[in-house]
């Protein structure tokens, strides 16, 4: 059917079936992309436009109902070229973006509201905006640009040297806030082959396939496991075990099996039970106690007792300390699969040029990616080129491979670009989760308060394959005493395969299920005690000059302390007006709670070197060539400033190439927060690098002020200018590489496992619903000792946005395998769900970051949960054993511990 | 297949081409929009949440207001229609316990006729109608009360927006001279289908009109209910939190 209507203004046609969906119509055929599509469900908002001026979610609209109608999208809110609108700027101004794919229907539900109310009230706001879902910002920034769209605050420009520490718009910034920047599904190419892939339904089963040549007639390819070279990838060089496709046997539901590739309106007609696979399903195996089991069947038949890996960490005597102790707290926690419900599904795309392979897919791991399909399809790495595209966050849950290899193996035999977009559902059951954890807890203390000694033990569900588990399963131990001074230490770890989905990374590997523990039992011993829980933490709190469990004496940069004082005077405050609204009773009680955490940045005892270079062209562009990858976090703006101050010209003048295999240099992968630190300070080291050459070629001192007119670069010495003339003396190109020193954990967990440690603190003040057992957080204050803050609003972003995640692990997310494989059964904070959150950074510098910078990504999430739930305690003397805590659980949980009051 | 708003449409076909036969009926301007008439207003079929938000109502329609500020994001609420969500026919469809309340009917047209049934004869059990082939709802009706009315709307979720109920209840008073001259009382999430309660209805029929109409609730009132265990909650938890919600109710439209 061919309809006319209005769309950004301007009278627009269309044909095709009136069924169609807007979202898809608009991207796939009127080419604007800025349009996101996150769940084609109506549960996530990405794809949010205006109808008729009114909000909707254009996955839900009918190409037949927007005949004569107006549509206007975030392509349209610009009144030109460079003209942003208001609500664009203030975006960009307040730091609203992070990976931007929630940023185009934040927009534009925003449009609807300010275009009525240019100066509306925080809650019209949320009212506004409560159906976009966003997973990174925590929406505090989101809403302060709504609020702010009429008095917008210009972000800061700052001069040549000045960079770090100043709060400069994201470098990626306008890209995201016009819809322009271009994800997994954004730039296929329109002669693309699409595949669809054929999932089990079974979480245990083996499988025969039947008779696939009538399929191969109708479509230009059929995949199976026989089609991959070396059908086995993993994380660590030496466990290979996740199959590309399954071949003959399924061990968790959601895993790929087939591969159909055709055009793409042919294999999404396909419905699965058209694909001849006839299954033989097997009692599956869920839970630790199952794979623990005397005589359990082995999800992997090299796996004697299904145990992926064990270890711990031994200082001191506990057994002989806990004798001596005046107080004893325990407790066993356990914890569920939570998903990174990142708002972008896997997407990518691939073509074969002669005899390399091209993949353009959304990854937090460009070189891993690499060697990964290089691995996989028989290649060396060089005839592997990744176009990483933007990513719409990733968590840890992109750090293992999607769609590549599948997109790879098919463009590679069928001499075609060949795309695949996950679907929300098959996001959620196909990718990588969280790890349940079962962690038994015993705290001792002395009657000062003092503690003396822990025993710890973590079991970790870490699903059909191994992925990250044994990251996992080594961070934990060297964590899970809390960032605490104890002399005596026993910590252990071991992880199971189950017929769950494959348990990864996610934000904080394993750490905020353990710090969950160590926080009750700091509360719990500070109770027994009868000492404040904030200053029973700061007594025990590690601190530069302390020794670590691992032996490992830490010389610099521990700021839990500092992190503690910032908090106490918001502490006491709050306790007051939680007591006064307590005192007047009825059905809401209020709490406070905090929580404490320490995140060793960058691997376990592993090198992870980065590599960074920043080049000087003969016509003077100044561009950093970084292989950091910016998943939302902003690693591309805080390198850039990094950068900046070390060469010693402004960051504006940077240009930046990000990501690409063939562009740049390996600068690790985004994740265990270590790009500022060590990716930064390979930055640094670059511009350093450049700075060096340059002061040569004028024979300059080290302190030269330098400046950059088109290809001529002055370099100020004193009084004398002498210049340099590009077009002759360049290209320059600095370099600098940064591996954190580590040193291998021995058999008692005994060694140097992170060359740094971030620290923080965390207060949560909740109000509970006692007769309906529901949980409002009304406000967190989170302080970070960050060491040095480069770029202080993206580390309040960082800050707030794992603060979210972390409200989410405490109160409502858990991933069930077959029951919650959507948006609307598996729950994510929405705008209404998170508060206020103040951000308090200290900065106890750590000489070996740049500019004495550590990480934030994860240490944000870690407190949260432990705070939330303090302070459920607080509010109700319920200790919560199992998150998360539903509504239905804490209920329970009043009535047995006070009775059924009628 | 009819396709009205989509927001219940299109969710059902993730990752999926559409093959079925399908028929639009959101451009049909007679089965849009709010009229009141002398026995009470007609709600057409394809009226969306926003536009029965933003309609000049009496109270007597308060809790159906709200429950439309309840339903998905705003976005949900533009789009999502009123005999969608009664076609739909979910346990947790946040429409119904109030159009219950209300003691709405359903206007069924097919070519040779139409006929109005009761709403709680139209949804039959979970994904289930009356509606027979050939046969389309157009609209709603909903009866004038005899005395002034005031009503509200609750609902129970694990997060603030875009949340399907664990439970929710709805009310609409009649009153007279101080007292409570009828009291029309549904819950929904509790049962296949949202239930009207008939013993507290009974039960608050003449009671005084004020803050502690909730303590008229009592828990052998919920027995027409038969709330299940899902990811959401528990049985025995939905059956208190039922309880909660209407003394809270009950309480908040008379206070």
């Amino acid at each position: 059917m061919k309809l006319e209507f209005t769309l950004n203004g301007h009278a627009a046609s269309w044909d095709g079936p009136p069924v169609a969906r807007l979202a898809a119509a608009l991207r796939d055929d009127l080419g604007l992309t800025g349009t996101k599509i996150g769940c084609d469900a109506g549960d996530c908002g990405a794809c949010t436009v205006l109808l008729d001026g009114r909000q909707v979610c254009s996955c839900l609209v009918a190409m037949g109902q927007v005949s004569g109608r107006s549509v206007e999208t975030v392509e349209g809110l610009e009144s030109g070229p460079d003209a942003m609108a208001a609500l664009q700027q203030s975006f960009l101004d307040h730091g609203a973006a992070q990976c931007g794919i929630c940023t185009p229907g934040m927009l534009m539900a925003a449009q609807e509201l300010v275009r009525r109310n240019s100066k509306p009230t925080r809650a019209e706001v949320e009212d506004s905006l409560g159906g976009v879902l966003c997973r990174c910002t925590g929406y505090g920034k989101i809403v302060d640009a709504v609020m702010d769209v009429v008095a917008p605050a210009p972000a800061a420009a700052p001069l040549a040297g000045e960079a770090i520490g100043s709060r400069i718009v994201r470098v990626d910034g306008p890209a995201k806030v016009t819809g322009r920047d271009l994800f997994g599904a954004d730039a296929i190419p329109a002669d693309a082959l699409w595949i669809r892939v054929v999932r089990s339904p079974h979480a245990r089963a083996r499988f025969e396939l039947g008779d696939l040549e009538p399929l191969r007639q109708r479509l230009t390819a059929v995949l199976t496991a026989a089609d991959v070279p070396f059908n086995g990838y993993g994380i660590y060089p030496d466990i290979k075990d996740q199959p590309v496709l399954a071949d003959g046997q399924v061990r968790y539901r959601g895993e790929a099996v087939v591969a159909l590739v055709g055009e793409r309106a042919e294999v999404m007609a396909i419905r699965d039970d058209e694909v001849p696979i006839t299954w033989m399903p097997e009692p599956p195996l869920f839970g630790v106690d199952a794979a623990m089991a005397e005589g359990a069947p082995l999800v992997q038949a090299d796996r004697p007792g299904n145990l992926l890996l064990k270890g711990g960490v031994k200082r001191g005597d506990p057994a002989a300390a806990f004798k001596a102790c005046a107080a004893l707290a325990e407790g066993t926690f356990e914890t569920a699969f939570v998903e990174h419900a990142y708002v972008e599904p896997e997407a990518g795309w691939a073509r074969r040029v002669g005899d390399r392979i091209e993949i353009h897919a959304t990854t937090q791991t460009p070189y891993m990616d690499r060697d990964e399909i290089a691995n996989l399809m028989r290649l060396k790495p060089e005839a592997v080129r990744v176009v990483p595209t933007a990513c719409g966050g990733g968590f840890g849950g992109k750090l293992d491979l999607s769609v590549q290899p599948l997109i790879a193996i098919a463009a590679w035999t069928l001499g075609r670009p060949v795309a695949l977009v996950y679907t929300r559902p098959e996001s959620m059951a196909a990718s990588t989760k969280r790890h349940p954890a079962r962690v038994k807890a015993r705290f001792g203390c002395d009657a000062d308060g003092k503690l003396l000694a822990c025993d710890v033990t973590a079991l970790f569900d870490t699903g059909a394959y191994a992925s990250w588990g044994p990251t996992v399963a080594n961070r934990v131990p060297v964590h899970a005493m809390g960032p605490y001074a104890i002399p005596n230490v026993r910590t252990w770890g071991e992880a199971f395969f189950t017929n769950g989905p494959p348990a990864g990374a996610f934000r904080g590997f394993g750490v905020p299920q353990a710090a969950i523990a160590h926080e009750a039992m700091l509360d719990e011993l500070a109770d027994k005690l009868g000492i404040d829980r904030l200053e029973f933490r700061y007594r025990n709190a590690l601190r530069a000059g302390d020794t670590t469990a691992t032996g490992q004496t830490l010389a610099h940069s521990a700021g839990l302390s500092q992190c503690l004082d910032a908090l106490r005077p918001h502490w006491r405050k709050a306790h007051e007006e939680i007591a006064a609204f307590n005192a007047t009773g009825g059905s809401h009680r209020r709490g406070i709670g905090i929580g404490c955490m320490w995140y060793g940045i960058g691997n376990t005892s592993m090198s992870n070197p980065s590599r960074m270079r920043v080049g000087l062209s003969p016509a003077g562009t100044l561009t950093l060539y970084s292989g950091a990858l910016d998943i939302g976090q902003g690693s591309n703006t805080i390198m850039v400033q990094i950068a900046a101050d070390a060469v010693g010209l402004p960051a504006s003048r940077f240009a930046l190439v990000t990501g690409d295999t063939d562009l740049t240099a390996d600068a690790g992968k985004t994740s265990a927060s270590r790009q500022t630190f060590v990716s930064g300070k390979a930055a640094e080291k670059a511009g350093q690098d450049l700075r060096q050459q340059i002061l040569r070629l004028a024979n300059a001192g080290p302190d030269a002020l330098l400046s950059l007119e088109g290809a001529t670069l002055s370099v100020r010495d004193g009084a004398e200018v002498r210049t340099i003339d590009l077009a002759t003396a360049g290209p320059l190109m600095g370099e600098g590489t940064f591996d954190p020193p580590t040193t291998p954990l021995d058999a008692d967990g005994q060694g140097v496992p992170y060359a740094t440690y971030a620290f923080a603190a965390q207060l949560a003040e909740v109000e509970v619903d006692i007769e309906l057992g529901t949980v409002k957080v009304l406000r967190i204050v989170a302080a970070h000792d960050v060491g040095r803050a480069i770029n202080p609003t993206l580390v309040e972003g960082q800050i707030q946005g794992g603060v979210a995640q972390g409200l989410g692990l405490a109160l409502m997310e858990e991933y069930l395998p077959g029951r919650t494989e959507n948006l609307h059964d598996y729950l994510i904070p929405t705008v209404g769900d998170v508060p206020e959150i103040e951000c308090l950074l200290i900065e106890d510098r750590e000489p070996l970051g740049p500019s004495g910078a550590k990480g934030i990504g994860e240490p944000a999430l870690v407190p949260t949960a432990p705070a939330i739930l303090g302070a459920v305690h607080h509010a109700t003397g319920v200790r919560v054993h199992r998150v998360p805590l539903l509504p239905h659980r804490l209920r329970e949980a009043i009535v047995a511990l006070k009775g059924k009051p009628q | 297949m009819v396709l009205a708003g989509g927001t219940d449409f299109y969710p059902a076909r993730v990752g999926r081409s559409v093959t079925e036969d399908i028929l639009d009926i959101a451009g049909i301007a007679a089965l849009r929009g709010i009229s009141e008439t002398d026995a009470g207003w007609r709600l057409g079929a394809t009226t969306t949440w926003s536009e029965l938000i933003e309609a000049p109502l009496p109270p007597l329609f308060d809790g159906l207001k709200r429950a439309a500020r309840e339903v998905g994001g705003r976005q949900i609420q533009n789009a999502g229609t009123i005999a969608g969500n009664i076609c739909n026919a979910s346990p947790a469809a946040d429409g119904v316990p109030a159009l219950l309340a209300l003691e709405s009917e359903v206007e069924l047209a097919r070519r040779d006729g139409v006929r109005r049934i009761p709403l709680s004869a139209f949804i039959t059990g979970v994904r289930k109608t009356e509606l027979q082939p050939g046969e389309l709802v157009v609209a709603l009706h909903v009866p004038r009360p005899g005395h002034d009315a005031r009503s509200a709307f609750l609902k129970l979720g694990a997060r603030r927006y875009l949340v399907i109920s664990i439970a929710m209840a709805s009310t609409v008073v009649e009153v007279e001279h101080g007292r409570v001259a009828a009291a029309r009382v549904a819950v929904g999430a509790c049962s296949p289908v949202a239930q009207r309660l008939p013993a507290l209805e009974q039960a608050l029929t003449g009671a005084p009109f004020d803050a502690r109409l909730g303590e008229r609730v009592a828990a052998s009132h919920l027995a027409p209910l038969s709330p299940i265990d899902d990811v959401r909650g528990s049985a025995g938890y939905r059956s208190d939190a039922a309880l909660v919600l209407l003394r809270r109710l009950l309480s908040t439209v008379a206070a």
